[in-house]
């Protein structure tokens, strides 16, 4: 019986901007065991690195939490201080973001922004924090740590970054690790390099993490479960198996299909989703795919869709689920 | 329409099951209206109120400094015997006389010097001066600058180099040093060329001292200029459309001309701007060092200087062009840095 | 960095080479020479006097001989002050300028950081808008406006300063303040824009996300980046302080290098105006030259040509 790690309800995130409220989250609920690997999927301006800052606790300036609740491991995040979120920071739950070339600050070592968090979180002293930093970047696959060490952030290359990155993350031993594209600012080749040292590190430590990203590859390769967002809300939830095989939201399909494939007939065109996303200072009263949804009805534009469990690990939000489902109980109906 | 395992909250209305209409989608989609870049600068200038206030300054100023003048009852130079060291708006025995006398004698709006000159048209005539330095001496910092900054930048490779090292060597000369030496020296040669050839007898008018401030821009200040301008045609310089024009058989000149300087002008704009008060600045530093506009030529830098003496009885000698070249400055800098906000939104933070 | 360093200094000496010769030939435009400027001795005084300063002779060997002084530090002597070694007046008069410039410095910097600090942090609010306010008018206004404002607020009408000299610390209080002025207001508007750039940076989300405190993180992690575009402006200012101090000198009649600079040029005291203009230029470049070399030292990501 796996334990509850995270547990989001109803979580609703706006940034209180000059031109108005940016209603980032809109209710979103996100559940998590420990042990699980969490992949959210979602285009530019989802909603889910906000979800994963939110967190954290690292809601930037002007964002608030304006309705909802977030339970990380017995904490209740969304009423700690400031000064108790910085005891969890870093130590019970750590993230790692996109862009490695200017996550780190350049006019520091690489080992003292190691022992930075370790020194913080741990009752190490100066030294056995600076060992186990040595120990961190073997760990993490790079070699000659104690050359490393000493060396500044420009001097090492995106994919070693990272590495650091990830090294620093995994200092305190947390029990959940946030990873926020880590990967896309990579080139492929260490992209995969990354990839694996992650998997491999969550064999090792047995760590959970979340995976954001936008990249269905990643999350099939490496995810457990997967969550889908779409305009500040959820669409749909699932295990990899059931959101790959069998989607039942439109923009989970739509994702799916507008994944290029090496063996598609040459003159087959790529298959985009069309039209724009959606306006957070104004955002619709119904589904907020339903513009650019190619089966869009008329109560998806007027109404919000309600959650459907497909399974008991499956739930999404569209109308033409409810559709099928009533449909399908008609024609049974009318069997019997 | 109930399902054990999923029930929905509300009353449903099947006819909302339909297919959506296309005109109905659109009305959700929102889109913001696109504006061309100079609309969308002017637009954002014009909310900056900070730069139109030093925008409308600027143009009282220019009025009072070219226009007024002209219309004023006294000169710059006009010695009034009897009236010297008056206060604001007082009058001397001779004009309270001529005044009984029935003559209507316009007040010194504040006062008079030493030499019985109104101080009020001398303030007028020094911000002509101040103006003229700050916009001529910018003009030809702007042309000699960005032609120097686009011919090295546009070449590139070896011209490039040797153009910025010359570059390099103007700049770390001190240049005030420079300037006053240049302002020291310069004007027996100048005297002599007036004295001599014929055609250059201006130079008595404008006097030395001016011109050796502008041969001084000319030969040193254009070098930031050209650092700026050179940057800016090596970012448009990898611009696909420099690459479509070429393509096309544009030779260089016509496309330093039309595309890279055109598309510079933002910052062009923006840094001349910025570079008029910084002419003025030096201008009447010189002045006030006693190397600007030769007497009895009014400078706001010379008047403060020969105020200084009378500061306990004469405050209104020194504050009136102190204030005055202080919101010269000050009104140019606002309008720049507004200018700047406005049109390289890039730099806004 | 060795060969930056001596790339650096050799470009230093090109330069100063340039300034020296621009000088001497400069001076040599004067008509008759630095003896007619005013009244015309009679011919044997003037003969003599031309035999003794060498200005009989040919204008390259003058150059020469000019040139192999100054390589020997030699800056010559003054004509209107009797003959006194212009080496000696400069290093009289240079150690009063010297402190006076040194406290200009360290006011515009230890007040210029922490204020565009503050400024970045409260951004938007009453004391960002109340330090840029007057920080903008720092940098419109010139120095003689400034310093004649404050000597006749503070010395004429409130009467609770000194202006004249510098007999007390009493009396550095307005030639300091006036001189320290600008560039104060300049390293504020420069440390704010700095500091909100840092701020805006990935790696200030990664220090919080270590669960590091605010504070520290302002201290640690913004500070030191912040602080390099300030630098970077240490040459600039240098040249500031030095012509500022011309202006600030005359005003307050204070007896250092700038107040006799000014008098030289009114005196028509060539020689003393060339070696002067020569020892500034060179105090300037050396500067300059040192600040640029420790700018390489101070941050790590240069990339050592």
């Amino acid at each position: 019986m796996s334990k509850t790690l995270l547990d989001i309800k109803n979580l609703r995130l706006s940034f209180f901007t000059p031109a108005g409220e940016v209603k980032a989250l809109n209710d979103v609920s996100i559940k998590m065991d420990e042990g699980d690997v969490l992949g959210i999927v979602g285009e530019s301006g989802s909603g889910k690195s906000v979800t994963a800052y939110a967190v954290m606790g690292l809601t930037a300036h002007p964002g608030k939490i304006v309705g909802g609740s977030i339970e990380f491991n017995g904490h209740r995040i969304h009423e700690k201080t400031e000064k108790e979120m910085r005891k969890i920071r870093g130590n019970e739950v750590s993230i790692i973001f996109q862009d490695p070339m200017t996550s780190l600050n350049p006019v520091y070592t690489i080992g003292n922004q190691i022992c930075e968090v370790l020194l913080l979180h741990t009752q190490l002293n100066r030294q056995q924090a600076y060992a186990r930093a040595a120990e961190l970047l073997t760990l993490v696959g790079i070699n000659e740590p104690e050359k490393r060490l000493k060396q500044y952030p420009h001097e090492l290359s995106g994919g070693m970054r990272q590495r650091v990155m990830i090294a620093i993350a995994l200092a305190c031993e947390p029990k959940l690790l946030i990873a926020d594209e880590p990967t896309t600012a990579l080139d492929v080749t260490i992209q995969a390099q990354i990839m694996e040292l992650m998997i491999d590190l969550k064999k090792k430590l047995n760590m959970s993490i979340i995976m954001i990203t936008h990249d269905l590859g990643i999350v099939a390769s490496m995810c457990s479960k997967i969550v889908v967002m779409y305009g500040g809300k959820v669409v749909e939830t699932g295990t990899v198996e059931e959101i790959f095989y069998n989607p039942k939201h439109e923009y989970t399909k739509g994702l799916l299909k507008s994944i290029p494939k090496l063996d598609a007939d040459k003159h087959e065109k790529l298959v985009p989703i069309e039209g724009t996303p959606v306006d957070m200072l104004n955002p619709p009263a119904g589904c907020p795919f339903a513009p650019r949804c190619g089966k869009c009805m008329k109560i998806c534009l007027k109404k919000m869709p309600e959650f459907m469990n497909i399974s008991d690990t499956h739930t999404s939000a569209c109308w033409l689920n409810w559709k099928e489902e009533a449909e399908n109980l008609k024609g049974g109906n009318s069997n019997d | 329409m109930e399902n054990r395992k999923n029930a929905i909250s509300f009353h449903l209305d099947v006819s909302d099951f339909l297919p959506a209409e296309e005109s109905e989608k659109q009305s959700m989609v929102v889109m913001r209206e696109s504006t061309s870049f100079w609309k969308d600068g002017f637009r954002r200038l014009k909310k900056n109120k900070l730069a139109m206030i030093s925008l409308f300054v600027i143009i009282v100023i220019f009025i009072m400094a070219f226009i007024v003048p002209s219309f004023y009852p006294y000169t710059y130079e006009q010695q009034i015997r009897g009236s010297e060291n008056l206060g604001i708006l007082e009058y001397s025995a001779q004009e309270k006389a001529r005044m009984e006398d029935g003559e209507s004698v316009f007040p010194h709006l504040l006062g008079t010097d030493s030499l019985g000159r109104d101080t009020m048209t001398r303030l007028l005539m020094g911000s002509r001066i101040s103006l003229l330095v700050g916009i001529i001496a910018s003009a030809i910092i702007l042309v000699i600058g960005s032609t120097y900054g686009a011919i090295a930048g546009y070449f590139g490779g070896k011209v490039d180099m040797i153009m910025m090292r010359l570059v390099d060597v103007i700049y770390t000369v001190p240049d005030i040093l420079i300037i006053i030496l240049l302002s020291v020296t310069l004007k027996y040669p100048l005297k002599d060329l007036a004295a001599k050839v014929p055609g250059f007898q201006w130079i008595d008018t404008v006097g030395v001292g001016l011109i050796s401030i502008f041969v001084v821009f000319s030969l040193l200040y254009w070098v930031g200029m050209s650092r700026i301008v050179r940057s800016q045609i090596l970012t448009l310089k990898e611009q696909d459309y420099v690459v479509a024009a070429k393509a096309l058989g544009a030779g260089s000149g016509r496309i330093i001309r039309k595309h890279l300087l055109t598309n510079s002008i933002g910052t062009l704009i923006v840094t001349t701007t910025l570079q008029i008060p910084a002419s003025i600045f030096t201008e009447s530093f010189l002045s006030f060092l006693g190397l600007g506009v030769s007497a009895p030529m009014p400078s706001l830098g010379s008047m403060a200087s020969q105020a200084i003496g009378g500061i306990s009885s004469y405050p209104v000698r020194l504050l009136a062009p102190a204030v005055m070249i202080s919101l010269i400055i000050l009104s140019f800098n606002l309008l720049g840095d507004g200018l700047r906000d406005a049109f390289d939104p890039k730099l806004k933070n | 960095m060795v060969v930056y360093a001596i790339k650096r200094v050799a470009s230093a000496f090109v330069t100063l080479f340039a300034v020296a010769t621009l000088t001497f030939f400069l001076m040599y435009l004067v008509p008759g020479g630095p003896f007619l400027a005013e009244k015309a001795p009679s011919p044997q005084t003037l003969k003599a006097l031309e035999q003794k300063y060498g200005l009989d002779q040919p204008i390259m060997v003058q150059y020469g001989n000019y040139m192999k002084r100054l390589l020997m530090g030699d800056l010559g002597t003054s004509l209107k002050m009797r003959g006194q070694e212009i080496n000696g007046i400069i290093f009289t008069r240079f150690p009063v300028s010297a402190r006076l410039g040194a406290m200009a410095v360290l006011v515009a910097v230890c007040v210029g950081i922490p204020l565009g600090s503050v400024a970045a942090l409260n951004r938007g609010k009453l004391p960002d808008n109340s330090i840029m306010f007057v920080a903008t008018l720092g940098i419109a206004v010139p120095g003689f406006v400034v310093a004649t404002v404050l000597m006749y607020t503070f010395g004429v009408k409130l009467h609770i300063l000194p202006t004249y000299g510098l007999t007390s610390p009493l009396h550095y209080i307005l030639p300091v303040s006036a001189l320290a002025f600008y560039p104060t207001a300049y390293i504020s508007r420069l440390m704010r824009s700095s500091m909100l750039d840092v701020l805006g940076q990935d790696y200030m989300r990664t220090a919080r996300a270590k669960g590091i405190s605010q504070f520290k993180t302002l201290f640690k992690h913004a500070l030191r980046n912040a602080v390099l575009p300030v630098v970077t402006y240490l040459g600039p200012m240098l040249a500031y302080i030095l012509t500022g101090s011309f202006v600030v000198e005359k005003i307050f009649t204070i007896p250092g290098l700038g107040s006799q600079f000014i008098s030289s040029i009114t005196d028509r005291d060539y020689p003393l105006i060339m070696g002067t203009t020569i020892f500034l230029a060179f105090l300037l470049i050396t500067m300059n030259v040192i600040v640029d070399i420790a700018y390489k030292i101070i941050d790590p990501r240069i990339k050592l040509k």
